[in-house]
């Protein structure tokens, strides 16, 4: 194999390819990139066994033909070449070497034999559809802070990708929850995706997709099956086996009944918890939120740290209400406020609480409160 | 002070026909001896025997089910009588104390020998019950000196003869130091303090660790651990040996209920929390399997115990049998820190809570019994 690549278009495909190998392996291989020089154009891949990513650049191929490299190495040492650089990437039939040359940097990189890559299995996808960059990226930024960490409940380490009814007819919906905080977005749905199966998409893939989703007038091509999903741009192609279980009943959880309505500016609100949060225990860090007649009182009273206290204008008319909440999941969810007003819908102190962005209702957090 | 046989002389204390013969404390034919009185030490029995082993040292032995609630309350009148002495007392466990009695001789008008020999002297006379003494420099030797007289026993390693005491004594004396250790030790060619003393404390280290930096002070009998009063309780659990080996899923929930319960009524009455659930596993061939969960919100709640305990049991591949089954939980903090943030995906689970807070105020009425789980008669 012998092929010369322009030194930014091989960082690009790389990089993608580095991210999704895992830094500790304990099978060699998986550290590798398999690189595939073909016609007019390489192909580099990676896997972690869960997802794989495939990224194609084009590239003058003097000889085609395959190998593996460390996809770390090779990314430093590409990311390290002065930009501009043309590439070139020598491999001599058996001499396990692969030799990377840019200018007069000259580099020589062990290789592993093509055929122990673990190529992923393809797969029949039930539903293919195409969406706008800008609209998956949204339904997946704006959830993917909810995910769970929590690994025994495995089912809650991702986005639930699913098709559901809302009030203007169906929707492509994600959800994240990790029990005490939920995230439900919706966009519309698009064309040939209403029979789309739900998937829980894991969270390093969705951290891995994002990185498609840059380009707004990109359309992302989306296949889901019962256990696989796959994003694809022209360039990269990413496959992901989905969580392995069935997602709680979300919608028992969203509250319908709540009353008490509050709105505030976000900015304004996120930067007040933020700051009367500096005083409370690292552990728990509870905020307590005091409802007056438009009067909002944040406090903190942590008897190892201190006391904080600061008062926001806000649009309240119900009756006095104290609530207290985590104040990283009340940050969290306000910062997901981006146009609008801040709307929190109250029931009692001891009930999940409603947060939107206006009257959007394609937006919608649910958060615990804590006891105070 | 160390009490003597403590369990065994509560019993003989309550059961004067039981005097003079050997009895055993400790549970079913599984179990392990958990005290053995000084006639059935005689014969070989020890502390931590199987009990089947303790039976054909000693097969005229009367065995007993160990009465917490008896020894419990024999110990809370003897830590009066230790809290009389001084404000610096550090419990073990429920028969063995360290106390402080450094600047008390200006209180009692007496130096602490005389007030320790006071107390013992007390605990016979008023409790029936008697007890050892070590008195020294430090816990390390304080330790070591109550073993050195017992039963009823006094001794004081002073600080004058602390070398030469310590110098053809072996190794082993340090609490802490188990067969495992010994062993290394052994390697190293030490088997007594005077061999240990030719370490310089940089090798030590080196070959032992954090161990070492000990081993070399305590090789001079020095020990700087203070006496501490309310030593924080680090974990609470419980745990059980089988009658015989079980897998039976039905059986093993009903214990894991159990503990659960017990390790809640005990997080309770000490108004803690535990922020780490652990389910404790002996397999068949005493192969411990250990599964630990960070909570995200501390609990005292048996409801969240059990849950948490028998999610982590569900999730082990081995299903028995076994033959010990135990959970704890542990990283304990306030009560008031606890349970605060409920779990949205579990509705039900504020309903439970308050199912128990009154089943707890029923129990605490009208005794543990009153008012049982269904899943506990299993």
């Amino acid at each position: 194999m012998k092929i010369s690549i322009e030194r930014g278009t091989l960082l690009k495909a790389v990089a993608q390819a580095q991210s999704v190998v895992e830094r500790r392996n304990t099978i060699p291989i998986l550290a590798n990139v398999l690189i595939e020089a073909e016609g007019d154009s390489v192909q580099f891949r990676a896997t972690d066994l869960d997802i794989e990513v495939v990224d194609k650049a084009l590239a003058q191929v003097e000889r085609a033909g395959a190998t593996t490299v460390s996809a770390v190495t090779l990314h430093e040492i590409v990311r390290k070449l002065p930009d501009g650089a043309l590439v070139t990437l020598t491999e001599e039939g058996a001499s396990n070497r692969l030799t990377v040359e840019a200018g007069r940097s000259n580099f020589s990189l062990a290789t592993l034999p093509k055929e122990d890559f673990p190529v992923m299995a393809t797969s029949e996808y039930s539903t293919n559809f195409s969406a706008p960059a800008p609209v998956l990226r949204r339904l997946f930024d704006k959830s993917k802070f909810a995910i769970s960490t929590e690994e025994t409940r495995y089912y809650l380490n991702g986005v639930y990708m699913h098709v559901a009814d809302a009030e203007g007819g169906k929707v492509l919906r994600c959800v994240a929850t990790d029990g005490h905080r939920l995230a439900r977005i919706d966009a519309e749905l698009p064309e040939d995706a209403a029979d789309m199966p739900g998937v829980i998409v894991p969270r390093k893939t969705v951290g891995e997709m994002r990185k498609l989703l840059d380009d707004d007038d990109m359309q992302i091509a989306v296949s889901v099956s019962e256990t696989k999903v796959r994003f694809a741009t022209p360039d990269i192609t990413l496959t992901s086996k989905v969580i392995d279980g069935t997602f709680p009943d979300y919608t028992r959880v969203i509250p319908q009944g709540n009353t008490r309505k509050m709105e505030v500016d976000a900015a304004d609100f996120a930067k007040a918890v933020d700051r009367v949060a500096t005083v409370s225990s690292e552990r728990s860090r509870a905020v307590k939120m005091a409802l007056d007649e438009d009067r909002l009182v944040l406090s903190v009273n942590a008897p190892d740290s201190g006391a904080a206290e600061e008062e926001l204008a806000v649009a309240y008319g119900d009756e006095r209400l104290e609530i207290g909440f985590n104040a990283k999941y009340l940050l969290e969810i306000a910062s997901q406020v981006d146009r609008e007003n801040a709307v929190f819908l109250f029931n009692s102190s001891g009930d999940p609480t409603l947060m939107r962005e206006g009257n959007d209702t394609s937006a919608v957090y649910v958060v615990m409160p804590m006891r105070v | 002070m160390d009490c003597d046989a403590f369990y065994a002389s509560v019993e003989k204390r309550d059961d004067p026909s039981l005097a003079g013969k050997p009895v055993i404390i400790g549970g079913g034919r599984r179990g392990v001896v958990s005290t053995a009185c000084y006639v059935a030490r005689i014969r070989g029995v020890r502390s931590a025997m199987p009990m089947f082993q303790a039976l054909k040292l000693c097969p005229d032995a009367v065995v007993i089910k160990p009465r917490m609630q008896a020894y419990v309350d024999a110990s809370r009148a003897i830590r009066a009588m230790m809290d009389e002495l001084t404000p610096v007392v550090e419990p073990l466990s429920l028969d063995e104390a360290f106390m402080d009695l450094t600047g008390t001789q200006r209180l009692h008008g007496h130096p602490p020998a005389i007030m320790l020999a006071r107390l013992i002297r007390r605990m016979r006379d008023e409790l029936g019950l008697t007890g050892s003494i070590g008195l020294s420099h430090n816990k390390f030797l304080a330790k070591i000196a109550s073993d050195l007289d017992k039963p009823h026993g006094f001794s004081v390693i002073g600080k004058a003869e602390t070398a030469s005491f310590l110098a053809d004594k072996p190794v082993r004396l340090i609490w802490g130091v188990g067969s495992a250790a010994q062993e290394s030790l052994d390697r190293a060619g030490i088997r007594t303090f005077t061999d240990l003393k030719r370490w310089d404390e940089r090798d030590l280290t080196a070959r032992f660790g954090s161990m070492g930096t000990r081993l070399w002070h305590l090789a001079r009998g020095l020990d700087a651990r203070r006496v501490s009063a309310n030593a924080p309780v680090k974990s609470i659990s419980n745990e059980t040996t089988f009658f015989e080996d079980t897998s039976d899923p039905d059986l093993l929930d009903g214990h894991l209920w159990r503990m659960a319960e017990k390790v809640a009524d005990r997080a309770k009455a000490k108004d803690k929390a535990g922020r780490v659930v652990t389910l404790k596993l002996k397999q068949a061939n005493h192969q411990i399997l250990t599964r630990r969960l960070s909570l995200r919100d501390a609990t005292q709640m048996a409801d969240t115990i059990y849950r948490t305990a028998r999610m982590l049991f569900d999730q082990v591949d081995d299903k028995g049998p076994y033959r010990l089954l135990g959970c704890g939980i542990s990283h304990l903090v306030d009560a008031s820190e606890a349970d605060r943030a409920p779990d949205l995906l579990d509705p039900d689970a504020g309903k439970r809570a308050e199912a128990e807070r009154a089943t707890d105020r029923i129990r605490a009425r009208f005794g543990p019994d009153a008012i049982l789980k269904g899943r506990s008669l299993r």
